[in-house]
This record gives structure tokens, C-alpha cells and sequence, in this order.
């Protein structure tokens, strides 16, 4: 009986989020009276083994094999699979990553369990998790109980444990080599690569206007453009904007655009897709301008208006430059 | 090539959701419905690949009654006939039960390819795709953004995190799960609104898929999410509210 938590690298660098799902695991080892025991898969990873295994759980494996160079969803859900009966947990926590939304899900299949994929708490119930996760893009949260026996797999959203809530130790590294075969590794991936260099660093930026479908049409989008200027910001976009070319991708905020953290970020007609607010929620202000009051921006928002953007940002624009007049 | 494409009925996009007096669900007699937008764009890219190949596109659903609605646009859109695995009460099943149903629906399809939206907007689970690969016993990739047909297989261009990709190669038949914003969705013709009266509907009941197994996740209750911060929210006609704002951006937060 143990927590399984699986860390996540990437060509020999750690995914931050790893952390977190570490976190979350010491904490309910703690709540459940079970040892924790962290796994990271690759091939040459026994000195990442080795760095986790500075913080406090029972063991760290080294899931080693030449074909985990490269990540596959067939190798990764094979080389888990001999890691989980081998280590027979009661629970398997992961990071929500897009590798892990890509393999997690098979993995759990083949112990005819369901990923709860997603989930952003925790609460303790006869000494078993009841997991909360989001429903609707956010509008709401949902209580997900398992039974059936386990072992039972969760994956934790960005941003829900914190990984400076992490405590130390020293655990022994223990290498497991699955057996895997490379024929039985279907797909066949190729070198990562970016679509083009960025031109637009919204990163360095201190306010950022960020326009969402709010904004109904390319035509309109000049309305929250004229904002950004007059606040001396950078304009930039939820993810719909710019899968409809409205503006370009390298404006887009979220977990597949950039994360940014300025002084001041204005979510214009965003309703705030967990998507969204993993890109934004380490901005020190946040300005929401909805038309639902109900809209999960609000939940991160320290300012609100409710109302019609296309009558708030004119008047906004109007304000602000009577303001620095 | 023969595609089948799995979409689902979600409630439309600005819905206002209430949740239900038994609090597990969402009140859904005053609800609008449509189709999960990641689908859509599974079944563009579905219709746009046969264009391109040649072949078939099957719209396969799991769903109530009204459902219906939503496959025939699907076939008003260019499928060339459904399968509509029609239930009442999928609630009782979790994104396993619900894929054993699919797989089940497809055991005498043998399509080459199967397209699905990387997540529905209403549950978010983002894993149906994955699971129906490992349960019919064939690859998959997720989030992707290009489908290339090659002799046999396909390469695809899979979407990582922080503005990445990655091609990847896939023997065929495949399951892939399609990110939104891959290929720009097509409206239903008139005369592809009338096709679609002529087209065939397949259904498919629980009972002739055989009994799906125990759910093994159950959704307990739904809520609404409590605020992490306390909102100041601005009221007054737009040039009151503006004008506090700005005020408060000014004096406060000193961006302006």
C-alpha cells in the first residue's frame, strides 16, 4: 500500500509541475498514513532519481530503458504499467501534463480504472481522497469518489498543490528496467520543434489586455486593441482568438501559449477556461470585464466589471486617457 | 479511408447552468444543446480528409434522444451516415463505460482512422479517444493539429506545451484526438440539410451492447467553485464603472 507519484522530465529537465504532484503526494501520504514512492521514466535518468530522492518519500525508481529516450504514448504506458504492479499502489498521482493527458488514460485502462484527470483538490473522506476537479470549462467543480478496489489514478492540474510546500528527506533509488519491445512502440515521433520565432515577448510585458470570444468577430477586436495602447500594454488573446486566426498564435495566453505574470492583466470577454488561467494567474492584478457574473474569471479577478465590453473598454479607453492627461 | 468520427451533445457554449436539486448534475430541461466544439472540428477534419482520399465518414454518438439533433447536422455537414448509441441515462456510466459502448458500437466497422475532440466541453475528462484506442487494441496520439495520410499510416503534428509541436508517424487504423482551431469548420449547404433527411441513422441500444461494466468513478456533486479572491466588482452604468476603475488603477495598482 503506497502513493505512487509519477515525475515528469523532459530530455533530462524537470517539469516543474512535478513538484507540485509531489507535494500533493506527501500530503495525502500523510492524511492516509502511506508511504510515498516517486518514479521517473527515460532512458539515462538514474541522476534525476537521485535529485528527487532529496525529498522526503520512502523510494525513488529510475524507470530506465533505451526506447524511454523519446517519449511515446506505447513506451510510457508500458514501462508504467510494470512499474504499478510492481509497486501495487493504492494510488497513482500524476502531473496534468500534455504527455500525461496523452498516455495516463490508456494506462489507467489497462487496470480498468478511469483517470480522474484534472483534479484541483482533495478532500479527505473515511480516510480516502474525494477529488474535486472542473466541470464545464470551470463553471464548475465536481466531486469524483472511486471504488472498485484501485489502484486509482489521478492527474493534478497546474497550480492546485504548491511545490514549495515540499519537504525534504533522503530515499533510496531503486532502477527498474521494464521489459519493453520496440515493435510494440507504434508511434513514431520526431524532434520537437517551435513554428517560428517569437516576435512578441508578452512576458517582459507589465499590463497585458487580453481579448477572448467575448469580442464576437475580427472586426471588433480594434475595440480592446485601442485599450492596450491607451494603457501602454501589450495585447494578447485566449486560445479561440487565435485558432481563428483573429490574431496571431504568438499573442495567445494559456497552457499552450505563453504563461505570463505582469503587474496588470485585463481579461477582456474571457470567460476563463482552466486552459486560460493556468497562462495568467501569477499576474499581480487582474481586471475581469465579463457580461456573465458567473464566469470563472471572476474566481482569480481582483477587479470586475459585469457588463457589455462593448460598452465598458470605449469608456475604459476614454477614462484612462482623461486619467494620464 | 474510412473514418469514423465520435462526437458528443454538449449544452451550448454561454449557457447558464444551474445545478440540479439532486446535486449531481446540471438541471437540463431550459438547456440548449450542440455539438462539442473539439468534435466539430474532428469531423471537419473527417470530412476534409475524405475530400482529399476519398471514402467514408461516420458520425458515431452516444446520447439521449435529442442527440439525434446534433448527428444530423454532422450528416447536413458532409457524414455520410451515423451510429447513435441511444441511452437516457449515460450519466451512470464514467469515460470507460462510455468507451467499452463505442468500441462496442465499431466492432463490425473496421474503420482506417478515428477522429474524436481532444475533450468535451462539459465533463473535461479528455481521455475517450485514448481509451477507445487501447480498448480496440490501436495506437493513438492527442492534440493534434495536422493529419497527414501517408501508404499505410499517417503523420500527425501533435501540439506540446508552451507553443511546441512534434510530428509523429502512425501505422493505421489510429485514434486521434483533435485540438480546436485545427481546420476552419464549414456550415451545413441547404442542400446538405436536405441530403442528410435520406441518410442512414443507425441505433444502437445498451442492450444489444451488452451490459457495460460497474462505474469505478462516480461524480458525486457538482457546485459552484468557491472564489479563491475576494472580486471587487465595479457597478454603475459602463462610464461609472470605468471611471472606478481606472481610479483604482491609478492610485492603487499605479499603472496609469
Amino acid at each position: 500500500m503506497s502513493i505512487l507519484v509519477a515525475l515528469e522530465q523532459q530530455a533530462g529537465k524537470w517539469r516543474a509541475m512535478s513538484w507540485e504532484t509531489l507535494a500533493a503526494g506527501q500530503q495525502l501520504g500523510a492524511a492516509m498514513n502511506l508511504p510515498v514512492i516517486a518514479a521517473v521514466a527515460g532512458s539515462g535518468v538514474e541522476g534525476l532519481a537521485k535529485e528527487a530522492a532529496a525529498k522526503k518519500c520512502a523510494k525513488v525508481y529510475a524507470v530506465d530503458h533505451d526506447l524511454l529516450k523519446e517519449y511515446t504514448a506505447d513506451g510510457f504506458t508500458a514501462a508504467f504499467e510494470a512499474l504499478v504492479r510492481k509497486v501495487n499502489p493504492t494510488l497513482v498521482l500524476l502531473p496534468h501534463t500534455y504527455q500525461v493527458r496523452d498516455f495516463a488514460p490508456k494506462l489507467a485502462t489497462r487496470f480498468n480504472q478511469v483517470l480522474v484527470s484534472d483534479v484541483i483538490g482533495t478532500r479527505m473522506e473515511s480516510g480516502f481522497p474525494v477529488f474535486v476537479r472542473l466541470l464545464f470549462q470551470g463553471k464548475l467543480n465536481g466531486d469524483v469518489r472511486v471504488s472498485g478496489g484501485g489502484p486509482y489514478f489521478a492527474s493534478l492540474q497546474a497550480g492546485a498543490w504548491r511545490a514549495d510546500s515540499l519537504e525534504a528527506g533522503s530515499a533510496e533509488v531503486e532502477t527498474l528496467s521494464p521489459e519493453l519491445d520496440a515493435s510494440k512502440i507504434r508511434q513514431k515521433p520526431e524532434a520537437p520543434f517551435r513554428e517560428s520565432a517569437r516576435a512578441v515577448d508578452l512576458t517582459a510585458a507589465e499590463i497585458i489586455v487580453s481579448v477572448g470570444r467575448g469580442i464576437k468577430e475580427k472586426e471588433n477586436i480594434p475595440v480592446v486593441e485601442e485599450l492596450a495602447k491607451a494603457l501602454g500594454g501589450e495585447l494578447a488573446a485566449s486560445r479561440p482568438i487565435c485558432d481563428a486566426g483573429w490574431l496571431p498564435m504568438e499573442r495567445q495566453v494559456g497552457s499552450s501559449g505563453q504563461t505570463v505574470a505582469p503587474k496588470v492583466y485585463m481579461a477582456v470577454g474571457i470567460s476563463g477556461a482552466i486552459q486560460h488561467l493556468v497562462g495568467m494567474k501569477g499576474a499581480k492584478t487582474i481586471v475581469a470585464i465579463n457580461k456573465d457574473a458567473n464566469a470563472p474569471i471572476f474566481e482569480v479577478a481582483d477587479y470586475g466589471i459585469v457588463g457589455d465590453l462593448f460598452e465598458v473598454v470605449p469608456a475604459l479607453v476614454e477614462e484612462v486617457k482623461k486619467a494620464k492627461a | 479511408m474510412k473514418i469514423v468520427v465520435a462526437i458528443k451533445q454538449v449544452p451550448i457554449r454561454d449557457s447558464q447552468l444551474r445545478v440540479a436539486s439532486d446535486g449531481k448534475w446540471i438541471e437540463e430541461s431550459d438547456l440548449s444543446f450542440e455539438i462539442n466544439e473539439p468534435d466539430a472540428y474532428a469531423l471537419e477534419e473527417a470530412l476534409q480528409l475524405k475530400e482529399r482520399h476519398g471514402g467514408e465518414v461516420v458520425a458515431l454518438c452516444a446520447g439521449p434522444a435529442r442527440a439525434a439533433q446534433t448527428i444530423r447536422e454532422a450528416l447536413a455537414k458532409g457524414a455520410d451516415r451515423a451510429i447513435h448509441i441511444e441511452e437516457e441515462n449515460l450519466k451512470t456510466l464514467d469515460t470507460l463505460g462510455v468507451a467499452r459502448l463505442l468500441a462496442g458500437a465499431l466492432r463490425d466497422e473496421n474503420p482506417d482512422l478515428i477522429l474524436t475532440g481532444l475533450q468535451s466541453d462539459d465533463l473535461g475528462y479528455g481521455q475517450t479517444g485514448v481509451v477507445l484506442a487501447e480498448l480496440l487494441g490501436i495506437p493513438h496520439s492527442t492534440i493534434i493539429m495536422q493529419v497527414e495520410k501517408l501508404n499505410g499510416s499517417i503523420r500527425v503534428k501533435r501540439e506540446l506545451e508552451d507553443g511546441w509541436f512534434q510530428h509523429i508517424e502512425i501505422p493505421l487504423p489510429a485514434v486521434l484526438t483533435v485540438q480546436s482551431g485545427i481546420n476552419k469548420l464549414r456550415y451545413a449547404t441547404l442542400m446538405g440539410i436536405k441530403k442528410a433527411k435520406t441518410k442512414e441513422i443507425r441505433r444502437v441500444t445498451l442492450a444489444e451492447l451488452g451490459a457495460a461494466p460497474a462505474a469505478t468513478a462516480i461524480i458525486e456533486r457538482i457546485y459552484l467553485p468557491q472564489k479563491s479572491k475576494q472580486t471587487q466588482i465595479f457597478e454603475g452604468d459602463a462610464k461609472t464603472a470605468a471611471a472606478k476603475l481606472v481610479e483604482k488603477l491609478k492610485f492603487e495598482v499605479r499603472v496609469i
